[in-house]
């Protein structure tokens, strides 16, 4: 098991809904795990019913069997800051750089540096031991940038290494690729039985394998239960509107005979049941080509009523069953 | 814009026919695009929103509608999915409007695809000369800067849609945001790379050139040396040199770039430009939503209004989720029975399945009183012509009685799902409209599958513009 777990996903697939739920998978049985947000949309904080979180870990969660999940949403400027104290041991300068400028710049316009923070933060938390040489977080999962992004975020250190070709970034960078393009990473793609977020998801796999990165699972979000199955929808196809009518009709929703409350009813449900077909083939499909991948493939339940701690720790136990963890 | 073409009007809250209750989420105002989209004045209409919501889609799709409406227009897409290139039949968009083949009306509609190096580029070449141009476009930095790290996509976007403008060429444009983090980074990064041009930073970067030798700057020089010599530690001297090579050459060849980026900004303010904000009736997309609307209001970007993509309707909203669940239990329910008393057949026989036989247990509802008692023998011709499905030539009327029962219980609890999703769908949406019962709004159905071609997008357009209370059914 992979002890950086990043997830990625075309935007709306509920990336970081999976990264909290495996967060919580991972840290079952009195493992501890830390979960990372680095978009600062403080999502994590949202999903778990805290307030916003600060740029510090902390615990916001404990998993059953007594495990911890961490929680940490970096902020890129802060990060920098730190990064900068933790290696030059600049303190005045820190803010000297701050007051002209540079963190801003370093941070929003600069080739990468707020990625490489992201990137850094995250292996820095891979590799942290305690006095007694034992790591201090069994698994770290990422909530990271969306599919199209995704190669590109995880690849700055490359791209880094390559323009500051000597010099502490230069060597931090190298350090950071070694810890992502190991075994140790596993990059994960949600996506959602829809043909977009699945062409993304295939495109994304392509980009990621094209530049050495381990590419771990797909999750597919949000899956919608089974009402019809395929028996069902093909009777639906060929049995008359009549003896629905009727069948309606004794189910108790009034008059089976042309303008009864029962018969006005079979018009708009075929017409959902015609829909319904239509999305259920064109799920069938994506799933056809998700298939393809030649990936473990895993399916986690739309929760009809949203998303809330309740959810998450089923979708956490779904997980831990489907052995994501 | 004139007071006629306003986009929102108030609707009236009364028509909406009672039995509909839950089908429509009821705006306190509709968004009318088709005054937006027709009005001369408008020349800009900007798409923004959080990923996943069909943002895209929806630039692509008012642009052609207006393009068929008689305007002239062109579409700017940053990233988007293939087949949406393809649905508009252009196979890789490129940095170049392509004219866009098969519109009718002889809508004259042209797409493009932001390419930031290029445009980058371009901005290098038109603004330096040709040596000087050279040097920053050989530069490694400036390589890496436009070849797209974070805030350069949104920074050429701006600068795509100023030249654009420019030109002239065009009656409407209509640009998608690009897929940042936070749609905000759109109206930030112009501001940023500006301030930034600026800044004392880039003075203290270029300063050996500027400033060396001056009098009165030894003060500045040393603080200078300290601090490049901590970048220089930091980022190793070669990258220093490249950054500060770069900094000069675009400093010295335009430095009027925040003047660019102001005159961007101040187009979006201006009355020519329209923001649509494009959301899901899903709480994450509709929060960012409420966000985005409260920080276009502090900018003063002019807001038109909200686009709700995926909306569900139901043509059976009269039938509540409660009750076709407990109907489709009767269903299953009577089965077990039939089962268990081999009364399948006399059950749905033509003497008892009749809908109002009062004698039947599993009859009409309390709330189906509609008179249909009146002629209980209605329906009966018709009944023994349909009685045998044709999937069930010999199969026994228990069976395909049973089946059918089946496959009703299926379709009412769909049905039942449905309507939860329609409730769901709607106090999503009341909250956002309590929040900001100023916006207007215009939902979009939802449509099975994906837009493959024009007609996809042209059928978008329509449910886009049509504010009727009533949805169209489904399937229809």
């Amino acid at each position: 098991m992979s002890r950086l777990q990043v997830v990625s996903g075309k935007g709306g697939t509920g990336k970081t809904t999976v990264a909290a739920a495996l967060a919580l998978a991972l840290a079952t049985e009195g493992k501890r795990t830390l979960l990372i947000e680095v978009e600062g949309r403080q999502g994590i904080a949202q999903l778990f019913e805290t307030e916003a979180l600060p740029y510090e870990e902390r615990k916001i969660a404990v998993a059953p069997g007594g495990g911890e999940v961490y929680a940490l949403a970096i902020d890129p400027e802060l990060a920098l800051l730190d990064y900068l104290q933790m290696f030059y041991k600049l303190g005045s300068a820190g803010r000297a750089l701050k007051k002209l400028g540079a963190i801003d710049f370093a941070t929003t316009i600069a080739p990468g540096v707020r990625d490489v923070l992201l990137t850094g933060k995250a292996c820095e938390a891979v590799r942290r031991k305690d006095k007694a040489g034992r790591f201090v977080y069994d698994h770290v999962v990422m909530d990271a940038p969306p599919t199209g992004r995704i190669t590109r975020f995880l690849n700055v250190n490359d791209e880094v290494a390559g323009l500051a070709k000597i010099g502490p970034i230069h060597n931090q960078a190298q350090a950071v690729m070694r810890v992502l393009k190991s075994a140790e990473t596993a990059v994960h793609l949600v996506t959602l039985l829809e043909e977009m977020p699945v062409q993304e998801t295939v495109d994304g796999i392509a980009e990621l394998r094209a530049a050495r990165l381990p590419v771990g699972r797909v999750v597919v979000n949000m899956v919608r239960p089974q009402v019809l199955d395929a028996a069902e929808l093909e009777l639906v196809r060929t049995v008359p509107r009549t003896a629905l009518a009727r069948s309606l009709s004794s189910a108790g929703l009034g008059g089976a005979r042309r303008g009864g409350n029962a018969e006005r009813l079979v018009d708009p449900l075929l017409a959902q049941a015609e829909e319904y077909a239509e999305r259920y083939a064109l799920e069938q499909e994506q799933r056809s080509v998700l298939g393809e991948l030649d990936l473990p493939l895993h399916e986690l339940p739309l929760f009809a009523e949203g998303m809330d701690l309740a959810g998450l720790y089923e979708l956490a136990t779904e997980l831990r069953k489907q052995g994501m963890s | 814009m004139s007071p006629d073409a306003t986009p929102a009007r108030e609707t009236d809250r009364s028509s909406g026919q009672p039995q509909e209750a839950g089908r429509r989420l009821a705006p306190a105002r509709v968004l009318d695009v088709d005054p937006l989209l027709d009005d001369p004045k408008t020349r800009i209409v900007v798409c923004c929103g959080s990923g996943g919501v069909g943002k895209t889609t929806t630039a692509a799709a008012l642009g052609l509608r207006a393009a068929e409406r008689g305007r002239k227009v062109v579409v700017l897409t940053i990233d988007p999915a293939r087949r949406l290139a393809q649905s508009m039949g252009i196979d890789s968009l490129d940095n170049v409007p392509r004219r866009v083949k098969g519109t009718e009306e002889d809508g004259e509609l042209y797409a493009m695809m932001l390419d930031m190096k290029r445009t980058f580029d371009e901005v290098v070449e038109a603004h330096a000369d040709p040596e000087r141009a050279a040097a920053i476009l050989s530069n490694p930095f400036y390589q890496s800067l436009s070849a797209g790290f974070a805030g350069t996509q949104e920074y050429m976007a701006m600068e795509k849609l100023g030249q654009l403008r420019a030109r002239d060429e065009w009656d409407l444009i209509v640009v998608d945001t690009p897929p940042s983090r936070s749609a905000l980074d759109f109206l930030d990064a112009p501001k940023r790379l500006g301030s930034f041009l600026d800044g004392r930073l880039i003075r203290l970067l270029t300063a050996p050139a500027k400033l060396g030798g001056r009098a009165g700057m030894k003060f500045l020089n040393v603080g200078m040396s300290m601090m490049t010599g901590t970048l220089g530690k930091l980022l190793g001297g070669q990258l220093l040199k490249d950054v500060q090579t770069f900094v000069a050459a675009m400093d010295t060849t335009f430095g009027g770039f925040r003047t660019r980026a102001d005159a961007t900004y101040k187009l979006l303010q201006a009355p020519g430009t329209a923001f649509l904000v494009v959301a899901a009736p899903e709480r994450d997309a509709l929060r960012e939503a409420a966000y985005f609307v409260e920080r276009l209001a502090a900018e003063r970007m002019p807001l038109a209004g909200l686009v709700l993509n995926r909306v569900h309707g139901s043509g059976a909203g009269q039938l509540s989720a409660e009750r076709a669940i407990a109907a489709a239990e009767n269903l299953e329910d009577a089965r077990i029975v039939d089962q268990g008393e081999g009364k399948a057949e006399s059950r749905n026989s033509p003497e008892t399945h009749g809908s109002s036989d009062p004698a039947e247990p599993t009859g009409v509802s309390p709330g189906a009183s509609d008179g249909t008692s009146a002629a209980p023998s209605d329906d009966t011709s018709a009944d023994s012509s349909d009685d045998s499905p044709a999937g069930s030539p010999s199969g026994s009327v228990a069976e395909s009685a049973d089946a059918v029962d089946r496959v009703t219980a299926g379709l009412l609890r769909l049905h039942a799902e449905r309507m939860q999703l329609l409730a769901r769908e709607q106090r999503t949406r009341d909250r956002f409209t309590a929040r900001h019962p100023e916006v207007a709004v215009a939902e979009v159905p939802a449509l099975p599958g994906d837009v493959h071609d024009l007609a996809g997008l042209r059928d978008i357009g329509d449910r886009l513009a049509d504010n009727r209370r009533e949805l169209p059914e489904p399937g229809a």
